[in-house]
């Protein structure tokens, strides 16, 4: 029988609004940063709107690239840019960079694929009735797509709910950070098992809201 | 007055290595208040050039006027201005799916920058004039085809366009929402004086409410013509298959060889269409008549009539038969 000696709930809940904060901080930008870069993706892959193959390439590459390196590496890798955005590399402040790197290229495929599938006749039905690309963009492309971009949304939350627990590495705070620190590093199993089943409630409601809302506005 | 103008268009693309032509050299006028079909087997080039007309497609060579204005010379935002004018509607009605009825036929107004107040009661009236009232808060997918295709008309025409152009409008439509449809577009035609160019597959649309009718194939017109015209005396053979669509001509075919009689083909229009030509003008001769096939039907507005008759007698009596039908105003071909 386990005793939970170990498990401390300030500290337990202080790690939480930790995780919480980087979570949706992060979130947040990568929704603005990704929808950005995602629909620059769409609109300039073939035969759509903007077709500029170079500049997809390009961007494609890019994307690739960072999408290729594994998370824990990243981190490390962009550490510079953190110290230069935040003025340090560490706790809360300095995990929100590499979230950001790491999770934007991921939701902007999600949005290229999501904007992908919209209906082309509707956008022709939009062209003839003389709406402007931009016109298109926010009138037709992001409403037409609202469902899929939502669940695009959840993906990205839970994938970043991972990011945040490994960012405990580099001293990066939050429930990843209390599950190395005394589950690893101090074999306090009882600590590790309760961050765990925090991190699994967290997902599990972010899942079940995403798919409420997906529900909640789909059409089809 | 003429109100599009088709110069010389051309439009081929890379496919592969090749180069396909989808229309070749094109030129054709549509006036003020027609209604003017082009139809044409799918792959013979009918919705690529309906596209040209409001640049979807932009031309290889070749210009396109409509009313005053010169589309193909134009700038992109010029353009999109001018195609606030052009209104389109579509084989699978390409409606927003995340907006309401209401929001869809909005959409054109929205773009065209109108106040909230100036748009709600368009959108009203254009509710009214396509029937579906109580149905502006449903979504499309909530809707039957036909009434899509409503939706469709409504936000063509929400910006009062002088065109509406048709790309397959029934074509995935069950014939009796069809014909409501073609009505629907007949009623705009005459109440609003919109000019109508469409594109189709199938006779009956062009034969339920077109004045016009070009036949194209391979990317080229072949036949071009008033329906009744086209219709009645179909000359290239790609028009006559559409002709037998809804005319059952090449069944009868076959019935005619090995008559003795004399064969004639008689064709009249309007109102002789109600008259006992025929009888009156066999009854003082020894001439007796079979009719072989025959149809008596209406085109658009106007009654017709097309007879496939033997008439056997002596040759003098048939002659004279022959002008007492003609004098009578009717058609009176030898076959």
């Amino acid at each position: 029988m386990m005793s939970f000696e170990n498990v401390r709930l300030p500290e337990i809940w202080d790690a939480t609004k930790d995780t919480l904060y980087m979570l949706f901080a992060s979130l947040v930008f990568t929704i603005i940063c990704g929808l950005i870069l995602g629909i620059i993706l769409f609109l300039t892959s073939r035969r759509q709107l903007l077709a500029q193959p170079v500049v997809y390439g390009a961007l494609s590459f890019i994307i690739n690239v960072l999408r290729s390196v594994p998370f824990v590496i990243l981190m490390i890798m962009i550490m510079p840019l953190t110290k230069l955005i935040t003025g340090t590399t560490l706790g809360v402040e300095g995990s929100i960079p590499p979230l950001v790197v790491a999770a934007t290229p991921f939701f902007a495929r999600l949005v290229e694929t999501s904007l992908r599938e919209v209906d082309r006749g509707v956008i022709e039905a939009a062209q003839a009735m003389g709406a402007s690309k931009w016109d298109i963009v926010r009138r037709v492309l992001l409403r037409e797509s609202s469902p899929s971009l939502l669940a695009a949304v959840t993906i990205t939350a839970v994938t970043l709910v991972s990011y945040t627990a490994m960012s405990g590495v580099i001293g990066g705070g939050g429930l990843g950070d209390l599950a190395l620190r005394y589950g690893y590093q101090r074999f306090q199993t009882d600590v590790m098992l309760v961050t765990v089943v925090l991190l699994i409630v967290l997902v599990q409601v972010l899942q079940t809201i995403g798919d409420a809302l997906v529900r909640r506005y789909s059409r089809k | 007055m003429r109100l599009i103008q088709l110069n010389g268009i051309i439009k081929s693309y890379r496919a592969g290595g090749t180069q396909v032509e989808a229309v070749k050299d094109v030129s054709l006028t549509v006036q003020k208040g027609e209604i003017f079909g082009i139809i044409g087997h799918s792959g013979a080039g009918k919705s690529t050039l309906l596209r040209c007309v409001n640049l979807l497609e932009k031309p290889t060579a070749g210009s396109v006027h409509v009313g005053n204005v010169e589309l193909t010379r134009l700038t992109e935002r010029q353009l999109q201005q001018e195609r606030r004018r052009i209104g389109m509607i579509f084989q699978h009605f390409n409606l927003l799916s995340m907006s309401t009825v209401r929001e869809n036929i909005a959409f054109p107004l929205a773009l065209a920058k109108q106040s909230k107040a100036q748009l709600n009661k368009r959108v009203d009236e254009l509710l009214k004039l396509v029937q579906l009232e109580g149905h502006a808060d449903k979504y499309p997918s909530q809707l039957s085809g036909g009434q899509k295709q409503r939706v469709g008309i409504a936000r063509a025409l929400a910006n009062n366009p002088d065109v509406l152009l048709c790309d397959e409008a029934t074509s995935a439509l069950d014939p009796q929402t069809t014909n409501s449809i073609l009505s629907l577009l007949l009623d705009i035609n005459a109440k609003l004086g919109i000019t109508i160019l469409l594109i189709t597959h199938e006779m009956n649309v062009i034969r339920a409410i077109c004045d016009r009718v070009a036949v194209i194939d391979q990317g080229e017109i072949v036949e071009i013509g008033d329906v009744l015209q086209v219709f009645l005396k179909p000359e290239h053979p790609v028009t006559r298959e559409f002709v037998d669509q809804i005319a059952e001509n090449s069944a009868a075919r076959q019935l005619l060889q090995h008559r003795k009689g004399r064969l004639l083909r008689m064709t009249y229009i309007g109102s002789l269409t109600y008259e006992p030509i025929l009888y009156n003008a066999v009854k003082t001769t020894s001439v007796q008549f079979a009719i072989l096939q025959g149809t008596v039907s209406r085109m658009k507005q106007t009654p017709y009539g097309q007879l496939i008759v033997e008439l056997i007698g002596d040759d003098a009596d048939i002659e004279r038969v022959i002008a007492v039908l003609r004098k009578d105003g009717l058609e009176v071909d030898a076959i």
